[in-house]
């Protein structure tokens, strides 16, 4: 099966798939940037629906708005026009503190470069988020110990990320963005700084906690190879959004 | 308290440009507490002077004398009480460096004049039963080790005696002690009559007088007044508060508190500057980490509170410690070996520095707090 296999021609990319709820509602969003005298259009008018529970692929060449796509669907940057719903609400509508808020309670982020606290254990990175709820100590401590069991990585908690490899790196990263239960898990590019193997056992985590864990997730990716392990893949270029890759 | 640990992490993320910093903040913070001990050393008189006492002294200066019967047409003056002399007898013990104030006085009169000096009964009885006799604040005795019944040879510098000799010798009757903690004991009394008797020149005249007055909120009208008494005669006189005498009095030397803290002002702001540059490194070169905080969810003013908390900490461990060993390099003794009238850590500077410890951290952080809070997660993230 292919990545175009996945998913069938529509208005609405991800609308055939919708038998369940729409989790993200993205609608006539647009996002341009300002360099020097020249405004760059980034997205175009995107319209996109993901329904709980999609593992959903994002390709397109480089400079095409995946990583924009991911940030704004995350709330680390804000649309100039158009807007998103995600679980009914309006993001994009937020204030500065209410959106870091939704972000704490709704978006786990894995990263390409896993950006972990150099100066932090493991256990400890992966507590970070969970220092944003009302957990104790002690409770903050079981949860990443769990979340640290589940991407297989229980034995190095102690370890400094420069201790651990790239792959063990991305899995404490993974456990840093499922330790809160998020509603969404962005993914952007997490296994383009790792070899295949690496590569590999991380998207077979992501499988995991997309199938076993009914997680909805959304991954930016160059990689065909990585693509394939997502339920569906959608192809963004020059700011559109289609269901095949241009020709 | 939660987030204390991310704190202390990232100050340990550069250990030897952290520690650098707090070590150079401690050495200005101990400066700054050293140096105040010093300034209270010098300024003490000052702050216990009397509100309701005046100094009066010679218009033109007051190595100019006045005369003794001043004394009686002052105290017929309206909202005089009282008036004691004293005179500036600058000698030496043993060697110039050995500095201390001697003065001849009234014992009773100055005495009454002065009650912050308690001295034991006997020993006042003593001191009016012997002319030649002496006494000796407890930290001037302390620094030569002298005590009661010692005799004291003190060499003169401006009051030689009738028969030409320059030593002059006391009997230490007494020591007296301070009521309160930064009373100075550090003076030397001895009789008026003995010498006034002994002296070879100026008999009859005095340095100054100390008034007890009435009223102290009608101190300048009294002032005047004394001042008036004695206008267009040959010893016209200056009266001023003892605060203010005592201030002139040190400021002849300069005015030594203003330049120790000008010292500790230009330290501070170096301080300030380095402390500044190292929050500010250390900002900019984890930006990303401060966007992937934010992009999780902490919000920008958790990442504002996160980068001044760091610059809070580095100031009070290095500003913390540095006022600690002040106090404890305080306690080990004055520096001059006693020729400070008092030393110790006066509270109201303790207080300042804990308040000059925040300020610093706060001043030192809220530049790069202010420019992590407003870093742009995407923006951040793609350097």
């Amino acid at each position: 099966m292919t990545a175009g296999d996945k998913v069938l021609g529509d208005e609405v990319p991800g609308a055939e798939v919708l038998g369940d709820e729409v989790l993200v509602k993205i609608s006539g969003l647009g996002k341009s940037f300002k360099r020097g005298a020249e405004t760059i259009q980034v997205l175009d008018k995107l319209d996109l629906e993901i329904p709980r529970g999609d593992f959903l692929a994002l390709m397109g060449p480089s400079g095409s708005g995946k990583s924009t796509l991911l940030n704004l669907i995350g709330g680390l940057d804000r649309p100039s026009e158009g807007s998103i719903e995600v679980g009914g609400e309006r993001i994009d509508q937020l204030s500065g503190s209410r959106l870091a808020a939704w972000r704490a309670r709704h978006i786990g982020l894995v990263f390409q470069f896993y950006n972990l606290m150099p100066v932090l254990t493991a256990q400890r990175n992966v507590e970070l988020p969970l220092l944003l709820t009302r957990l104790s100590r002690a409770q903050r401590r079981q949860h990443a110990a769990v979340a640290l069991d589940i991407v297989g990585l229980s034995q190095r908690s102690n370890h400094y990320p420069r201790q651990l490899s790239g792959g063990e790196q991305q899995r404490v990263g993974i456990a840093r963005a499922i330790v809160a239960d998020p509603t969404v898990l962005l993914c952007d590019e997490p296994t383009g700084d790792l070899d295949r193997k690496s590569g590999d056992e991380i998207l077979d985590l992501l499988q995991a906690l997309s199938r076993e864990q009914g997680k909805t997730i959304v991954m930016v990716t160059h990689d065909h190879h990585a693509a394939e392990r997502a339920r569906r893949t959608l192809y963004l270029e020059k700011g559109q959004m289609s269901t095949e890759p241009a020709a | 308290m939660k987030y204390f640990y991310l704190v202390w992490s990232n100050l340990k993320r550069r250990k030897l440009r952290s520690l650098l910093t707090v070590l150079s903040i401690l050495v200005a913070f101990m400066l700054f507490g050293y140096l105040s001990a010093i300034r209270q050393g010098f300024n003490q008189g000052i702050s216990v002077a009397g509100a309701n006492r005046l100094v009066v002294r010679h218009k033109v200066s007051l190595i100019q004398l006045l005369p003794e019967s001043y004394q009686a047409r002052m105290e017929r003056i309206p909202g005089v009480n009282s008036a004691v002399h004293a005179t500036w007898f600058g000698g030496i013990y043993q060697k110039p460096s050995n500095f201390f104030a001697q003065m001849p006085v009234q014992p009773e009169r100055y005495l009454d004049m002065y009650p912050e000096y308690v001295l034991p009964a006997e020993q006042r009885a003593a001191w009016l039963a012997t002319r030649s006799g002496a006494i000796a604040g407890k930290v001037l005795a302390e620094r030569f080790g002298w005590k009661i019944g010692d005799r004291i040879p003190i060499n003169a510098t401006i009051w030689f005696k009738k028969d030409g000799g320059a030593t002059w010798e006391f009997d230490l009757v007494g020591i007296y002690t301070g009521v309160e903690k930064n009373t100075d004991t550090s003076g030397f009394f001895f009789r008026y009559d003995f010498f006034e008797e002994t002296r070879a020149q100026g008999s009859g005249l005095v340095g100054w007088y100390t008034v007890r007055i009435s009223d102290p909120a009608r101190a300048a009208e009294t002032a005047a007044a004394i001042d008036e008494e004695f206008a267009n005669s040959p010893a016209e006189t200056k009266t001023e508060p003892e605060g203010a005498f005592i201030q002139g009095f040190a400021n002849q030397i300069g005015n030594i508190g203003q330049i120790m803290m000008s010292i500790v002002a230009a330290v501070f702001f170096t301080i300030l500057l380095v402390a500044g540059n190292t929050m500010a490194y250390s900002v900019r070169e984890r930006t990303n980490e401060l966007a992937v905080l934010k992009a999780i969810g902490f919000s920008d003013r958790k990442v504002l509170g996160l980068v001044l908390g760091e610059s809070m900490l580095l100031t009070c461990l290095g500003g913390g410690l540095g006022l600690v060993l002040a106090w404890l390099l305080i306690s080990l003794g004055d520096p001059t070996r006693g020729s400070l009238p008092v030393f110790f850590f006066p509270v109201r500077e303790m207080i300042i520095g804990v308040g000059l410890v925040l300020g610093m951290g706060l001043i030192a952080g809220i530049l790069p707090a202010l420019r992590a809070q407003r870093l742009h997660i995407a923006d951040a993230l793609r350097r």
